[in-house]
């Protein structure tokens, strides 16, 4: 019986090291806002994607349907591996990037803007399609010094307030900043709609504007460093449920 | 034309309440910011909405600004009969748009 003890605190140590997605910190409001469909303001970018996937682009006239066909047969369970590594650019991308770079170079069409309705609607698109399976991207083989890399960023203190991403969202996750708990930081619910920019948002924008927050200059949009950020959020979240378009407070 | 989700249930009972739930990509500018420069924005809301079913008006609101933007207006409906539900809303840029659903009373 002497066992007992240590097996519960064994358990005890398992459930607390399950990862929490940012869902379970919002209130019910936000949360039922992001239940319903037809409550949920993504989806009015979701639909824009929906329209845009088999809308033709480019000198070509292609689509992206042209190619891929159903969204909902070809880009399903896609968004649980990105940032995924690109053999010709050597390095990870993520699945913006990836849109754009089909856009480009598949389409020849002019990129859509960074953080624009159409590039978000598209991303939003692509990501409900694997809506509730587990997130899992690679973080070993070729990736793996950029995911370190982003381990390392991701602890890193920076800015006039001198803080790591680790500070809050690894060693106070679940304490209070102002009168908001502090979300673990999972990028399982991008592109997303939050309540704060009455709009939608990429994670880059997302890391943008916790930069801001501790008074750090941000790095370029679609800098090395933010895949690499990117890319390990994205493994440490492994396993948590894709919830695009998720709202957030 | 904005973006606009409209969403009743595929089939409602006869005199029984069902949700009409309506979503409208709109900025509901306020009118109380100012942009960069030290200018007012000008407010530009949607300030009525009208529901009508077939063609008998059922719902009429006016809107104010403290309005999120994109706003979600859900409200509760009872048919007789089947018919045509159309809902109207206009900005302060005078921009009017109709979305209609067909509605199928069993």
């Amino acid at each position: 019986m002497r066992r007992t003890p240590a097996l519960l605190l064994a358990c005890v140590v398992l459930i607390a090291a399950g990862e929490r997605s940012g869902y379970d910190d919002t209130g019910p409001e936000t949360r039922a806002m992001q239940d319903d469909d037809s409550a949920n303001p993504g989806f009015l970018w979701v639909r824009e994607g929906e329209a845009d996937w088999s809308a033709p682009a480019g000198p070509d006239g292609k689509s992206c349907a042209a190619c891929h066909g159903d969204a909902v047969v070809s880009m399903r369970g896609i968004a649980t591996r990105y940032p995924a590594f690109d053999q010709k650019l050597g390095r990870p991308i993520t699945l913006d990037q990836r849109i754009a770079q089909c856009r480009v170079e598949r389409q020849h069409a002019d990129p859509l803007p960074p953080e624009s309705d159409a590039a978000l609607g598209l991303s939003a698109y692509i990501g409900l399609q694997s809506r509730g399976m587990p997130l899992h991207v690679a973080t070993d083989g070729p990736v793996r010094p950029f995911y370190e890399a982003g381990r390392t960023l991701f602890h890193t203190r920076m800015g006039q307030l001198n803080l790591s991403c680790a500070q809050c969202h690894d060693q106070r996750a679940g304490q209070k900043l102002a009168g908001a708990v502090i979300p673990r930081g999972h990028p399982n619910g991008y592109p997303e709609y939050r309540l704060e920019w009455q709009a939608m948002g990429s994670l880059n924008r997302r890391l943008r504007n916790c930069m801001v927050g501790v008074r750090a200059e941000p790095f370029p949009p679609e800098s090395p460093e933010m895949t690499d950020l990117a890319l390990f959020l994205a493994g440490r979240s492994d396993g948590l449920k894709v919830e695009t378009p998720a709202v957030r407070p | 034309m904005v973006r606009v989700l409209l969403n009743i249930p595929k089939q409602v009972r006869k005199n029984e309440p069902f949700e009409v739930k309506m979503l409208i990509s709109h900025p509901m500018e306020s009118g109380q910011r100012r942009d960069a420069v030290g200018l007012a924005i000008p407010r530009d809301i949607i300030n009525l909405l009208v529901c009508t079913y077939d063609g008998e008006e059922i719902l009429r609101a006016d809107l104010f600004p403290a309005i999120a933007a994109n706003p979600f207006m859900a409200f509760s409906v009872i048919a007789e009969i089947s018919g045509k539900l159309a809902i109207t809303f206009t900005d302060d840029h005078g921009v009017t748009q109709t979305e209609t659903a067909a509605v199928e009373v069993v």
